[in-house]
């Protein structure tokens, strides 16, 4: 899940790995950095998740390289999104959300679906088993121009509640909060069941 | 790798692995796929394409403000309906061999060379590219329109339909389309059509979009029509601070203050 | 292929019901509809009983008509040979045996039932289509609960958050109506209209509030 605040966007992904109901892991981050600025969550098959992962890393490093640039949030989403729907008929089961600062310091946040549509939003992103609880937290929660410390309640408390009502999330929560100047990092107290 | 990167085209790789995960019980994510109610109209100097504004996942609204007249070329434009991901990409390929045919021939792509090349590949993919498409242009035979369907079928008509709220549209059509309007009532004509789909069908909604296309150009009116703002919260929730309980924090500056010699 | 006859529809909708301390607050959004299409801007899928209590319904409308006229007799019958009116727990067990009477051809209705009970305080009691139920604080059903049964966890029942708070009529009725906003937003079988419903013991009164159309 991301959120856009002031200045700043917040991403927030549960750190559970399992297969169908049988709980593995209770330590899989599934959000990625792809710069300073930049970060990917990857929620969905673990294998694919990975896979992505190092390919992204791969490809953002070609464009630095070729480039001699960071890339921007924009491109990266088109990245990701080409990158999916070459895969149009045998997809990787993912669902990916793009969460970063635009080169000018506006919030830029992103998801696409498992064949790469971009949904560019202007409020937040869901993405995973517990899509339509996330999506009835952040209708309620969500208000424009969320300060970092604000911004970093509500995504927590939309996570919170919304993974407790899903059986296939869990097991503790990462929340990134990134801002011009610096990038925050929490783990929150949550259910472990 | 780098090989890889080069070659075009669809990749099945992942094809038979996910056929053998899905006999296993592993579902796929939803694609994202616009219910949707696009209309598109002649009136008497050109065309006026119309598109409504929701995504749908399933049962859930994924975006509610998504653009759905794509841009083909300066003189055409294309309304899409099916799964989201095939119309975006779909046209967009359309639209960079239409930019090269442009070049090469020195001439303004025709509106029926987009729909040949369209339904070509449509056709081609035996519609598992899931794309019902509203084309639009204003070329030297004047002002088309056409509609094309997932496998690749075409018609061409004088006003036209399509997606899960073409039914509600086309009642407005039927009811209202005259020859030869004037552009006021042309675009007030696909607003109604737009927002019948979006009151009656329910995987219609939010706003209108409307492009008006002529012989002297392409007017892009995002959001004409917004008749679903959210209204005001009752209450805010935002949190005091300190609300969520903090197992573990990291703080990474990314401005990094150095000391410098000031001698 | 010919297609199979279904005794089935799912006619979509959403309901929510809150308990106060002497009070609860049941509503229902007033849409029905089948697949893409709206069958009634305005059909209630919430009803008042005689005995004070109120059946908030989704899933079916035909059958929770039904099953609404089954209760409406069994209120009445009761009422001639006791000469009182049934309480709401009783009326909760009640509704239970019904639902499971018709195990092997179910009513494809997921209630809610509002009403105060013994003591006066308000109660929810959560039913499957089977008649498992349960009394809770709060609760909600139909086609939108995966979207607002975090948020009620989360404003009504304080998880994760630290503050108790009990509830007036008033603010209730906001959360309610946020509640159902926001679902409008997203689901797209939930809309038009918002009925709620206000048990005291002084009785029940109804309001309408729009909700949006699309």
């Amino acid at each position: 899940m991301a959120m856009v605040g002031k200045n700043c966007v917040a991403i927030a992904c549960d750190k559970r790995f399992g297969v169908q109901a049988l709980t593995l892991g209770m330590d899989f981050d599934k959000i990625f950095p792809v710069n300073d600025k930049l970060m990917i969550g990857l929620a969905g098959l673990a294998t694919d998740v990975e896979t992505l992962h190092e390919k992204f890393r791969f490809k953002v490093n070609m464009y630095k390289l070729n480039e001699d640039r960071e890339i921007t949030p924009k491109t990266f989403a088109h990245l990701v999104s080409s990158t999916l729907y070459e895969k149009r008929f045998g997809p990787y089961f993912v669902d990916p959300v793009v969460a970063g600062l635009n080169p000018d310091g506006t919030p830029f946040i992103c998801s696409t679906d498992l064949i790469g549509c971009i949904n560019f939003a202007k409020d937040f992103v869901v993405a995973g088993t517990a899509s339509s609880m996330m999506y009835g937290m952040c209708e309620s929660l969500w208000e424009p121009d969320l300060e970092p410390e604000s911004l970093f309640e509500t995504i927590s408390q939309a996570m919170l509640n919304a993974v407790d009502r899903d059986a296939s999330s869990g097991w503790g929560i990462l929340v990134h909060v990134i801002t011009p100047e610096k990038i925050i990092s929490r783990t929150l107290r949550a259910r472990m069941d | 790798m780098p090989a890889n990167l080069e070659k075009g085209g669809f990749s099945f790789e992942n094809h038979t692995r996910n056929i053998q995960l899905e006999q296993r019980g592993h579902k796929p994510p939803k694609a994202t796929s616009t219910g949707t109610t696009i209309v598109g109209l002649i009136y008497k100097d050109g065309i006026v394409l119309g598109a409504d504004t929701r995504a749908t996942e399933g049962p859930i609204v994924a975006d509610k403000n998504c653009e759905k007249i794509h841009y083909l070329a300066p003189n055409m434009y294309c309304c899409g309906a099916g799964t989201a991901a095939d119309t975006e990409f779909s046209t967009n390929l359309i639209s960079s061999k239409l930019e090269l045919h442009r070049l090469q021939t020195g001439r303004q792509a025709r509106v029926v060379t987009a729909m040949t090349m369209l339904k070509q590949m449509l056709f081609k993919y035996q519609g598992h590219i899931g794309a019902a498409l509203v084309l639009g242009g204003y070329d030297l035979n004047g002002p088309q329109l056409y509609t094309i369907a997932p496998h690749g079928s075409t018609d061409k008509l004088p006003y036209v339909t399509m997606g899960s709220g073409s039914l509600a549209a086309m009642a407005i059509f039927e009811n209202g389309w005259k020859k030869d309007m004037e552009k006021e009532q042309a675009i007030k004509l696909v607003q109604d059509a737009i927002e019948a789909g979006i009151f009656n069908d329910l995987g219609s909604g939010s706003n209108v979009d409307v492009t008006v296309i002529t012989k002297d150009g392409v007017e892009y009116l995002r959001n004409y029509g917004k008749p679903n703002e959210r209204g005001q919260k009752e209450n805010s929730y935002k949190y005091p601070k300190g609300t969520t309980k903090i197992l573990t924090s990291k703080v990474r500056d990314l401005v990094v203050v150095e000391d410098m010699d000031l001698s | 292929m010919e297609h199979a006859f279904s005794p089935y529809t799912d006619n979509g909708g959403t309901t929510v019901a809150i308990a106060g301390k002497d009070f609860v607050v049941v509503g229902g959004d007033t849409r029905q509809s089948e697949g893409y299409n709206i069958n009634s801007r305005y059909a209630p899928k919430v009803f008042a009983l005689s005995n004070g209590s109120v059946l908030a319904t989704g899933g079916m409308y035909a059958d929770a008509v039904t099953l609404v006229k089954t209760l409406g007799m069994r209120l009445e019958w009761y009422q001639f040979q006791h000469d009182k009116d049934m309480s709401s727990p009783a009326l909760a067990q009640m509704l239970s045996t019904i639902l499971y009477g018709k195990r092997f051809f179910p009513y494809y209705v997921w209630n809610t039932l509002g009403g105060l009970d013994e003591n006066g305080e308000g109660a929810v009691f959560s039913y499957d289509p089977v008649g498992n139920f349960q009394k809770y604080k709060y609760g909600c059903g139909g086609s939108a609960s995966h979207l607002i049964q975090p948020f009620l966890d989360n404003q009504i029942g304080r998880k994760h958050l630290d503050t108790q708070i009990d509830y007036t009529i008033e603010q209730v009725k906001k959360i309610m109506m946020d509640a159902f906003t926001s679902a409008t937003e997203r689901d797209i079988y939930t809309g038009d209209n918002l009925e709620i419903f206000i048990i005291t013991k002084d009785g029940v009164t109804k309001e309408l509030h729009p909700l949006k159309r699309d």
